[in-house]
């Protein structure tokens, strides 16, 4: 089925299996291999990414059902110069993440997180976050690093 | 994990919708948000062999005030019930339970309608509708219908729904000031409840609704009839799993389970009754 999607600002016309992850349409037909598999049953997180600004579990939406919509992954959020997104550098400055692996999804779902809310209390982020699972158990500095986001705007 | 092959058809308008299921017959399904059957289906454990893609019917997406009770259009989701300000108003228990459903990435895709026709005991929105004595709208080719939540779920992921009728809005009477009260027990933050409680109460009166505590979402009557004759919230709280029949899974025995509703019914009617 042909569907047209724009992601990170750029427009792709492509021909999928009605079966498609969206997951597995960004990472093997685009080739954005930012946004990770976890968990894969809409558990984990690791997929999230944004649909039309909010975050969603990619590996639970059918690339078919984002036809027309506008999408942002990991790969999206630094400005075009490459200047990082405010919660990319919030993450780095404090120390957010171990391994890494939760992080696209972390961020994704965090920058998803303050547009809701901009200026939540610490128990909002750990609820607000009750959707990704960092299996290094940085959970501390994770939302360190939102509270820290919010807190730069 | 990828499902299986299946054609995909998306629907302009719910009578389309209706059509389209009708040619395609009981292997077609509704595809709202997804949320619920996706999951199965990537699992294998559903293999409908047409998707009839609803999710883009954004006129039955709104929460309307309706005099005595607010109506809420099937594809409203998760996310937009949760934060609705006349819902907050006038039924409180339903906006919190719907924040209670998954996670924030699962809410701002799931929908009220897609859940409820789904019918898992194990989701919080059936048994929240149950107990505050929602009204469902179905349509079929003939026309609609309207189903009580008392006669609609007819057992393990079944209802009431024919397969060519399609819920397309749930009625949920005012709750005019009633304490209300939402417990859910689980281990893990975005699981499904172990077992849940969704209460309110205006005097004498009250609902209770059970999640996970048998093959469909269950009303408490028991706890009601007591609480109605002047019971004490400890003793209709005893009477708590007296309509149900747990099931033994990982999480849990149906023993646990019925402590549990037991405690949780107490808590609930503690808080509905400040």
């Amino acid at each position: 089925m042909k569907i047209q999607v724009t992601v990170n600002g750029v427009v792709h016309d492509s021909d999928v299996e009605p079966r498609t992850l969206l997951v597995h349409y960004v990472r093997d037909v685009l080739g954005l291999t930012g946004t990770n598999i976890g968990c894969d049953t809409s558990s984990c997180g690791a997929c999230s990414l944004h649909i039309n600004g909010e975050a969603v579990k990619s590996c639970t939406v059918l690339a078919v059902q984002a036809d027309g919509d506008d999408i942002t992954t990991i790969e999206g959020l630094a400005a075009a110069d490459g200047e990082m997104h405010p919660m990319q550098k919030a993450f780095m400055e404090n120390h957010g993440l171990q391994c890494g692996y939760c992080t696209p999804g972390m961020v994704m779902a965090a920058t998803s997180l303050l547009k809701e809310n901009p200026s939540p209390s610490e128990e909002e982020v750990r609820l607000g976050l009750e959707g990704n699972l960092c299996r290094c158990t940085g959970y501390h500095n994770i939302v360190k690093s939102v509270l820290a986001a919010a807190a730069a705007k | 994990m990828i499902p299986a092959a299946f054609d995909y058809v998306r629907a302009g308008s719910a009578e389309e919708a209706i059509s389209l299921i009708g040619e395609h017959g009981e292997d077609a399904k509704f595809l709202a948000g997804g949320h619920s059957l996706l999951p199965i289906m990537k699992l294998r454990l559903a293999s409908p062999s047409v998707l009839v893609d609803i999710g883009r019917l954004s006129d039955l997406s709104y929460i309307r005030d309706a005099g005595d009770h607010i109506a809420i259009g099937a594809l409203t989701r998760h996310m937009d019930v949760e934060t609705s300000s006349v819902l907050k108003e006038h039924v409180p228990l339903l906006a919190c339970a719907a924040g209670n459903v998954g996670d924030p990435q699962v809410r701002h895709r799931g929908t009220i309608g897609g859940s409820i026709a789904h019918s898992d005991s194990a989701s919080d929105l059936p048994a929240t509708t149950l107990a505050l004595g929602a009204t469902y709208i179905a349509q079929g080719p003939h026309g609609t219908r309207e189903i009580a939540a008392a006669d609609f779920f007819h057992g393990f992921l079944e209802s009431a729904l024919e397969p060519d009728e399609m819920l397309t809005e749930i009625r949920v009477p005012k709750m005019n000031g009633a304490g209300w009260s939402f417990q859910k027990f689980n281990r893990r933050a975005q699981d499904w409840a172990i077992v849940g409680v969704a209460a309110w109460r205006r005097g004498t009166e009250s609902g209770v609704g059970l999640v996970n505590m048998g093959s469909t979402p269950i009303l408490a009557t028991s706890v009601s009839a007591a609480i109605a004759q002047g019971a004490s919230v400890s003793d209709a709280a005893q009477l708590a799993a007296a309509e149900a029949e747990p099931q033994n899974d990982l999480n849990a025995s149906p023993e646990y389970r019925v402590h549990l509703a037991k405690v949780l019914v107490r808590r609930a009617l503690e808080e509905s009754s400040k």
